[in-house]
């Protein structure tokens, strides 16, 4: 079965949330929200999931214009995701801008922080949610501007960096996953939490994950492929996403298989 | 007899040039902008703007009326980076940036008249390297050391809400309150436009107790302002004016683009605004957005 890139990526993305316990699942930007609504419709149906508002949805909302109003089951404001992200019952999948190899992200400017280059959005929960619950990175171009050298320019979210940790101690809430991108996916789980490739994309040689990225990835001595979509999980995914929205994330919109 | 009713030019004639304000709602979301372009419109200066910031914070930084921003984002949500705000801090804006729930944690504390409270955000980030931000070691058995969140006072909170009495009792009828009332609490004077002044007897209470914001002696002055909120959202009465965020995000693109922005939307009395952006016809007819 034919299937694009942007759906190779929702179907590896969805994978973090494989073994998750019932709790908030949230996806930043189209292609991690279709990967949550996958995890939830297909292996995983106790993530609560909301309508990108401030509604749990009962089953994942889909993406654009929709003719029938979806099914909410619970209210979701601002003051209580807070508390509940503060709680920890919540893995997030988000989208920053750049990301080091302590797994430190950056959606707040580009340059320096007083006068930048680019002003971004700002932090947003970053800081909160990285010291308080698991996170995954999703990245729709892989390359040295996003995976930097050094560190990120602000620091957003914390990672394995002790230097900035309080009392050199590792917050407690502190666990990064996934680093899911267009090439490949990666954790943390070399030593010291170093990013270690977890698999290639069809077609995708290991050098091009080296001469893309601004800080050295561990590599296992059998990397495998990157799982493809199942026919069911194709099917999830068309329906969830009508408009091809997913399309529009990645130039061009490739197939899965290069 | 309790009668807080004043003007929208009213309210703005009780700030002052280098005051604190905090501006309720939340992105495109129940922004008070009627106030907003008052003040744009004004000689106030320096202000230091708390925000969960939309186009209020633009508005204001594209004025030239911000000394200094206290935020987490400033986002118009479907267009994603504000593009005044952007210029402006491009251009030095003094800012002080944190997490969401910091700015939350920050206006608790004021709200409790406590000097700081204890969290765990910002551990780990260069939210830390905040010039004058301290942390705490618990004095408990775990002895951790915790960033303490200080205090932040605003002199004035500025909200809009949907249906007010005279006599300050406010409600707010959307599906997500936000921050306001930490707003009010924390502020030393609170002052709300309302979509509709109405009586008493007709808040609905108490069938609308969860919509009743916080107390009436929290709220200093109320001014009737029917689609102050535009072009934010004051839902369920009407929906985010896409349409109009895009022209005001476009008018970033040049000074010029500025001044005519400034000369039909802004400098106009709320009669004229209401016209030029379609009337209140189009406006109560808005789509629901889409997320």
């Amino acid at each position: 079965m034919d299937f694009t890139l942007a759906e190779l990526l929702i179907t590896a993305c969805a994978e973090a949330w494989r073994h998750d316990p019932e709790w908030l699942a949230t996806g930043i930007t189209p292609i991690p929200r279709l990967a949550a609504s996958l995890a939830k419709s297909t292996f995983n149906p106790a993530l609560m999931i909301t309508d990108a508002e401030n509604m749990f949805a009962e089953t994942p909302v889909p993406l654009g214009p929709r003719a029938a109003a979806p099914v909410m089951e619970g209210w979701a404001p601002y003051a209580r995701t807070f508390d509940n992200l503060w709680g920890g019952r919540r893995h997030a999948f988000v989208a920053p801008v750049q990301i080091d190899r302590f797994g430190q992200t950056n959606i707040s400017v580009i340059g320096d922080h007083a006068t930048p280059k680019a002003a971004l959005l700002g932090a947003r929960g970053f800081p909160g949610n990285s010291i308080s619950h698991p996170n995954s990175f999703f990245f729709p171009v892989h390359n040295k501007r996003a995976l930097v050298e050094g560190e990120v320019d602000f620091v957003c979210s914390a990672g394995y960096n002790s230097t900035r940790w309080l009392g050199g101690k590792k917050p407690v809430g502190l666990d990064l996953r996934l680093i899911v991108t267009n090439l490949a996916v990666m954790d943390f789980g070399g030593p010291d939490h170093e990013v270690r490739l977890v698999s290639l994309h069809p077609g995708v040689a290991v050098e091009e994950v080296h001469d893309n990225t601004g800080f050295a990835v561990i590599v296992p001595d059998v990397v495998p492929t990157t799982a493809t979509p199942t026919a069911e999980a194709l099917a999830v995914i068309r329906a969830l996403d009508p408009h091809n929205i997913r399309g529009t994330i990645l130039k061009g919109d490739p197939p899965g298989v290069r | 007899m309790l009668d807080k009713r004043l003007s929208v030019d009213a309210i703005v004639a009780e700030l002052r040039d280098g005051m604190t304000i905090a501006i309720g709602g939340w992105a495109t979301r129940r922004k008070p902008m009627a106030l907003v372009r008052a003040i744009a419109r004004s000689s106030l200066r320096d202000l230091t703007i708390v925000s969960y910031g939309g186009p209020d914070v633009g508005m204001l930084a594209a004025s030239g009326k911000i000394g200094k921003l206290v935020f987490a984002f400033v986002s118009l949500d479907h267009v994603p980076i504000e593009p005044h705000f952007k210029a402006a801090r491009q251009a030095g804006l003094p800012v002080w940036e944190m997490d969401e729930g910091m700015l939350h944690w920050g206006l608790r504390a004021a709200a409790m008249r406590l000097p700081f409270l204890p969290t765990r955000v910002g551990n780990g980030t260069a939210i830390l390297d905040t010039p004058g931000l301290r942390t705490v070691t618990s004095p408990y058995a775990d002895g951790e050391t915790l960033v303490a969140m200080p205090a932040i006072r605003p002199d004035v909170a500025l909200l809009h809400v949907h249906r007010a009495d005279e006599k300050g009792n406010v409600l707010t009828l959307s599906s997500d309150p936000f921050f306001d009332e930490l707003m009010a609490r924390a502020a030393d004077r609170t002052f709300v436009t309302t979509e509709q002044m109405v009586s008493t007897a007709d808040l609905g209470l108490p069938d609308n107790a969860r919509y009743h914001l916080a107390e009436r002696a929290l709220i200093a002055g109320v001014a009737e302002a029917k689609f102050g909120a535009h072009p934010t959202s004051a839902s369920p009465d009407y929906q985010l004016d896409l349409g109009h965020l895009k022209t005001y995000a476009a008018a970033a693109e040049s000074a010029e683009a500025w001044a005519t922005y400034r000369f039909t939307y802004v400098d106009v009395a709320s009669d004229v605004y209401l016209a030029a952006v379609g009337g209140g016809e189009t406006i109560a007819a808005l789509p629901v957005p889409v997320y």
